[in-house]
């Protein structure tokens, strides 16, 4: 068995990102408190716990999913459908993979993030982002559908369907000239 | 059937079937791998906590009147360029944005602006961007994929004009 166990990823300590959020969180609550007192505080906290508790598994899920998904693609394949030289067809890929990947943010982000590891690219990465966020069918069926409306959920992703490949071509376009990076190693042709 | 509980059957039948593929490959291979997504998970439960318990404080404070009134109708592309700012600027989850949308569609709105406005919610909302993306991706990434993202809600409010309404 030739398996050598990926080194693990290197992960952030709590960031300034976090402090923002919770200081925002922390001047919000403050504000409630003083325009609906304790009362008002207290029922956003219920919904929002009963919301959390419902998101969790969820969450699990999602970190499965993308630990699972970096260890069994084989590096090379990937570097070659979704890296920087997969063209067109990698963009399409990383838009048809948005498009199909079921779960909200919390399956989207690891398992791009997962990509981003095994050597896709990132053009084909954001391909992939945009195309899960503006195509992709849960958030439409699970929000967007009961909220705005079959018709305009449905006109509204038939307009955004070339965005995913732009936003990649784009993203791929400038990359390349901002981290004009020597080849990666498996790009010997 | 419910949509959620559709979603959730996908998103572990998904799970289970990428699992068993790790397995088949060897119990090292599903084992490390168990054990990466579980430490990621126990990594994430934090901030995640914070945004969701947190978004309903900033969501309150938040009167959606201010951002509904910006997305009036015949405001052309400065009205686009206000549903981009509002939609970046929108917190709260998906119902929350929806239906900022809905009422703005409601009270008069233009389409265009309105798609620019769901459209750049979906690429840009600020606390999905700082409690979701940020916190599973290198940073580096996320202010690149924001970056690039910015022209296509205009490009999405122009086809939307070009095509007509819904």
């Amino acid at each position: 068995m030739e398996y050598e166990p990926r080194p693990g990823r290197v992960r952030k300590p709590i960031g300034w990102s976090t402090i923002i959020i919770a200081a925002l969180v922390a001047v919000s609550a403050g504000l409630v408190w003083r325009r609906d007192g304790t009362d008002g505080v207290l029922d956003i906290l219920t919904h929002d716990l009963s919301l959390f508790g419902g998101i969790l598994p969820r969450v699990l899920a999602g970190c499965l999913l993308g630990a699972f998904i970096s260890e069994i693609l084989p590096h090379e394949k990937v570097s070659r459908a979704l890296g920087p030289k997969s063209g067109l067809k990698g963009l399409l890929i990383g838009t048809a993979f948005g498009a199909i990947l079921p779960g909200g943010p919390f399956t989207a982000y690891p398992v791009a993030s997962a990509l981003l590891a095994v050597g896709a690219d990132f053009g084909a990465t954001i391909a992939m982002v945009v195309s899960w966020t503006l195509i992709g069918y849960g958030r439409a069926v699970a929000w967007e559908i009961p909220i705005m409306g079959t018709d305009f959920t449905l006109w509204r992703i038939v307009i955004s369907l070339p965005l995913p490949v732009l936003a990649g071509s784009l993203g791929r376009f400038v990359h390349v000239r901002l981290y004009p990076k020597p080849a990666a190693k498996d790009d010997e042709t | 059937m419910s949509a959620a509980l559709l979603i959730d059957i996908l998103l572990w039948g998904s799970v289970f079937g990428v699992g068993l593929i790790a397995f088949r490959r060897g119990p090292p291979v599903f084992k490390a791998s168990l054990r990466e997504g579980s430490m990621d998970f126990i990594n994430i439960v934090p901030r995640i906590a914070l945004g969701v318990i947190g978004s309903g404080y900033i969501a309150a404070i938040i009167p959606q009147e201010a951002i509904t009134g910006w997305l009036g109708p015949d405001s052309g592309w400065l009205g686009v360029a206000t549903a981009v700012v509002a939609g970046a600027a929108t917190p709260g989850g998906p119902v929350i944005g929806f239906s900022i949308g809905t009422v703005a569609l409601k009270s008069g709105g233009g389409v265009p602006q309105v798609v620019a406005y769901v459209v750049a919610w979906a690429l840009f909302a600020f606390q999905r961007v700082i409690l979701w993306e940020i916190p599973f991706m290198p940073a580096r990434f996320v202010w690149f994929r924001c970056a690039v993202s910015v022209p296509f809600p205009f490009v999405a409010a122009a086809i939307a004009m070009v095509i007509g309404k819904p």
